[in-house]
Formats: C-alpha cells, structure tokens, sequence
C-alpha cells in the first residue's frame, strides 16, 4: 500500500517543486513577453482551426440527436434548442473541448520541452544563468490561461452554427423553434462557469505537460513517452477537476 | 582561475570521482582527457554545477562555487560559456537570435548595440553569412562555431566545451580547436576542454589533465606527454598506430 503511494506522492512533489521554480519573477520582462506573445500564438491561435471544427459538428450532432431521440409531440418546442445550448455551455465547449486540447496542446508542450531536455537546450541555458523553467514554463501557462477562454467562446459560436446548420440545410428543426431554445431562460453565470473551469484546466494541461517534458531523461523513446504520459494525466485531472468545479460553481 | 580541490562525486553507491585536484589557469587552453566512463562529464558538470559535487571544492578565482548561494551562482554563471557537445542552439530562433539570446537575457544595451555584438561574435568565427539561417539548416561544423559564438557573447571569463569536436570531420575539428585557442588567448579567459581526440591534445593542450577511473592520474602540457612514462597515460594517448608512430620518430 505504502510502495503504491509512494510513486505518485514523489511525482506530485516534485511537480510542486518545479511549479516553486517557474513561478517567479523573469530574468527580464521583455523576453517573457515575447515569450508570451509566442506561446499564445502556438498554443492559441493555431488551436482555433479544430476548435471551431468539432464544436460546429459536435453541435450539429447534439441538435440532431435531441430532436430524433427526445423531442416529442409531448414536450415545448424549445426542447432542442435549449438542450443544445445547455450542453455546449455546461459541458463541451468547457470540459470536453479541454480534453481535446490535453491531447493536441499537451502533447506539443512536452514534446517540444522535451527535445529540449535531451539536446542539452535547457543545460545551455541553466548554464547561462537563466532560470529555464521560469523561462520556458511560466509564459506557456500564461499564454494558455489567457487563450482558453477565447476558445471556449469560438466553441460556443461554433456549437451554436453547427445546431443552425442542421436547421438550414438539413432541415431537421425550423430555425424558430431552434432560436427560441436557445434563448429559453438563459443564464449568463453558465457562460462566466465555462470560462471559470477551462482556466482551471487550461493550468492543468500547460503545467502538467511542462513538468513530464521538463523531467525527461534519456531520449525518443523517452520524450514519446513523456508525451503520452502527460496526455493521460492531464485528462485525468482535468476529469477529477471538472467534478469539484461543477459541484463547487452550480 | 580555477582550482579544484579534493572533488569527489558519488551516484548511489558508486564513486565516480575520487578526490581530484587540478588547477586551469587563465588565457591557456586547459584539456581534461581520459577513457570514455573514466569521469570526464561528471568533472565538467560538478564544475559547471549542473551536479553538485558529494564533497570538495570548486574556486572561480578564489569564489567557492559549492557553498555559494543561489544569487552568486547565478551571478558567476553569466561569467560563463558553454560549448555542447551537440552544439544545443535553440531550433526555434535564427542563427543571429541564437547569438543574441544572452545579450538580450543580460545585457542593458540598445538593440542595434546587441545586434553589432552578436555580428561582431558571427564574424569572429566567420558566419555572419549565415546569420539568418536556422540551426537545422547549417552544419555540424557551423553549428559549433555558432554555438562558440554565443558563448563568447557576454565575454565570459570562463569557457567550458564539452568534445566540441564529436561527430566532426578532422579538418573541420583542427578549425574548432583553433578557433577556440586563439579566442581564450584573445580575450585572456580560462578555458577547459572535454576531450578524448588525440589530435586536440597534441594541437592545443596547454595544460592537460588525464582522468583514469575518477582519479587524477597525470597532468601536464602537450610537450610533456611525448616524454611521459606514466604507463596509463602512454596506453591511453599512443594506442593508436599514428600517434605511436609519431612518438617513436620524436625519440
């Protein structure tokens, strides 16, 4: 019992220990800001593409399935339209697109961290007297934390064109009766509660990947696996997360 | 100046290095050579402090390195440059940015002021040409001088290089092997060298120290080996049929 504890225990340590060591004050502002700059563009901007790809699908297939499998004669015509919305606010454009995102951002963060590592690019720049996991961590949190929920709202949008999309062309809804479910007694907090949780997990995927690239010893083989480890455990937390978030801001 | 003394370093059980003295002086290319697991790297990193040593005590012209605390660390490592083994240039930036990196880390000049000392470094070891090409574009033998380049940029007082000239071709290694002699006598810095190529300690070795199973076993300059009766030392250096050849025709 102790020996199955011990490994986790020791990992989350040390994962607080780098933590202690990225966040600081930076070497020099103006390199962080680039950095930062950089990172946002990496990590932000180039995950737009696929956001607003499967949200608009994924919005697409909810509508169909909720006026296929759950509208019936019985229920107001705002039905789809309101579960529509409600699941892309409370659930997918927050959660699940992070889960997502663990696995395209959080791959490419340990990655190229570390390549780094085994290349020697984080020794050269230790020796330099840089602090390299302030440097090379600390604006990829950043930078993520600030992109997220600019793409939780682009995955709403795109939920949302998705469902009208399966109106206009597929006609399996009038656009009316979509329009009046997804203006159905709208609460703005579930909107504010989706951008609250993805910079929660937004954290968890930039850190939690930083840390297993960072640790990397040995080389390919080693950095493959450092990858897939840090999208296992990012998608993990994000999960255990989303159930103290959900419970905590409901 | 730097002077070791009693440096010993252990990994679980195992002693790597067993209470070694050495001194490497300034503006002299200094050589830390031996059999490949004979302590060589895990010297260089304790020196570094990329390891820190289990016992001992490491001088930067007089600064013991081993007990100083984290600010002065970081103060005597912009004092220095490094040469990696595998060059390790940033892939992302440009051959220019590469060498402007530490400038822009530490220096408080202008930018136009960074980018006339980062060309003034690029044309020292002959690459301005290349200035805005990236790593994966240019060579093994550009890349080291690249990487000798940014380590010069700051002007460090002192220059580590890891066998800078792995994986080189012997014209271009000679190359390196100046570039890096004439450089530490330029700028009068102390230089120390991890290598196991013979053609290096017969070329630059002004002062050399020969590591044989984490002990130091001999230390001395180029001319010095060619009438050295350590039987190690002579296994290690003449166990090829050249150099063997070479010392037989210089007795």
């Amino acid at each position: 019992m102790i020996m199955l504890l011990t490994k986790p225990l020791s990992t989350f340590g040390k994962y607080l220990l780098l933590m202690g060591k990225t966040f600081g004050k930076p070497d020099r502002w103006r390199m962080f800001f680039k950095q930062y700059i950089k990172e946002m563009n990496q990590l932000g901007v180039d995950s737009i593409g696929i956001v607003l790809l499967i949200s608009f699908f994924i919005g697409a297939v909810i509508c169909i399935q909720i006026k296929l499998n759950i509208q019936s004669p019985w229920m107001p015509r705002f039905v789809t339209g309101y579960t529509t919305r409600e699941i892309m606010l409370l659930e997918f454009s927050s959660s699940i697109m992070c889960l997502i995102l663990a696995g395209k951002v959080g791959s490419n963060i340990a990655s190229e961290i570390g390549t780094m590592r085994v290349t020697q690019q984080i020794d050269a720049l230790d020796i330099m007297g840089v602090n390299s996991a302030n440097f090379l961590i600390m604006p990829k949190i950043i930078g993520m934390m600030t992109m997220i929920p600019i793409l939780v709202a682009f995955s709403i949008f795109a939920g949302f064109v998705g469902a009208y999309a399966t109106s206009v062309i597929g006609h399996v809804i009038t656009i009316e009766d979509l329009t009046l479910g997804l203006q159905h007694e709208f609460k703005e907090w579930y909107v504010w509660m989706g951008f609250i949780k993805s910079i929660f997990f937004a954290f968890i995927i930039a850190s939690v990947s930083a840390f297993y690239g960072y640790s990397v010893e040995g080389g390919s083989v080693e950095v493959g696996k450092a990858s897939t480890n840090s999208v296992v455990s990012s998608s993990v937390l994000i999960l255990f997360a989303d159930v103290f978030l959900t419970q905590l801001l409901s | 100046m730097i002077e070791i003394n009693s440096l010993y370093k252990s990994f679980d059980d195992k002693e790597v290095l067993k209470g070694i003295n050495a001194v490497f002086e300034n503006g002299k290319t200094n050589l830390i050579i031996g059999q490949s697991g004979s302590g060589k790297t895990v010297l260089m990193k304790c020196i570094v402090g990329l390891l820190l040593p289990t016992s001992g005590n490491i001088l930067y012209d007089g600064r013991n390195y081993v007990v100083m605390g984290k600010k002065e660390k970081m103060q005597i490592r912009r004092e220095m440059g490094m040469i990696f083994q595998s060059a390790a240039l940033f892939d992302s930036m440009t051959v220019l940015e590469n060498v402007m990196f530490p400038l822009d880390m530490f220096s408080n000049d202008t930018l136009s002021e960074r980018i006339k000392r980062a060309r003034f470094c690029l044309d020292r070891v002959n690459l301005i040409d290349a200035q805005k090409k990236y790593p994966g574009e240019i060579s093994g033998g550009m890349q080291k001088r690249v990487a000798i380049a940014r380590a010069i940029a700051l002007n460090p007082q002192y220059l580590f290089c890891d066998e800078p000239n792995s994986g080189l071709d012997p014209k271009t290694s000679i190359v390196i092997d100046e570039l890096i002699h004439d450089i530490t006598e330029e700028f009068n810095m102390t230089t120390i060298i991890n290598t196991h190529d013979m053609n290096s300690v017969m070329g630059i070795g002004d002062n050399i120290v020969y590591l044989c199973e984490g002990h130091k076993e001999w230390q001395g300059t180029k001319n010095d080996i060619m009438h050295s009766t350590n039987e190690k030392l002579n296994s290690f250096i003449f166990a090829s049929d050249l150099f063997r050849k070479v010392k037989e025709a210089n007795q």
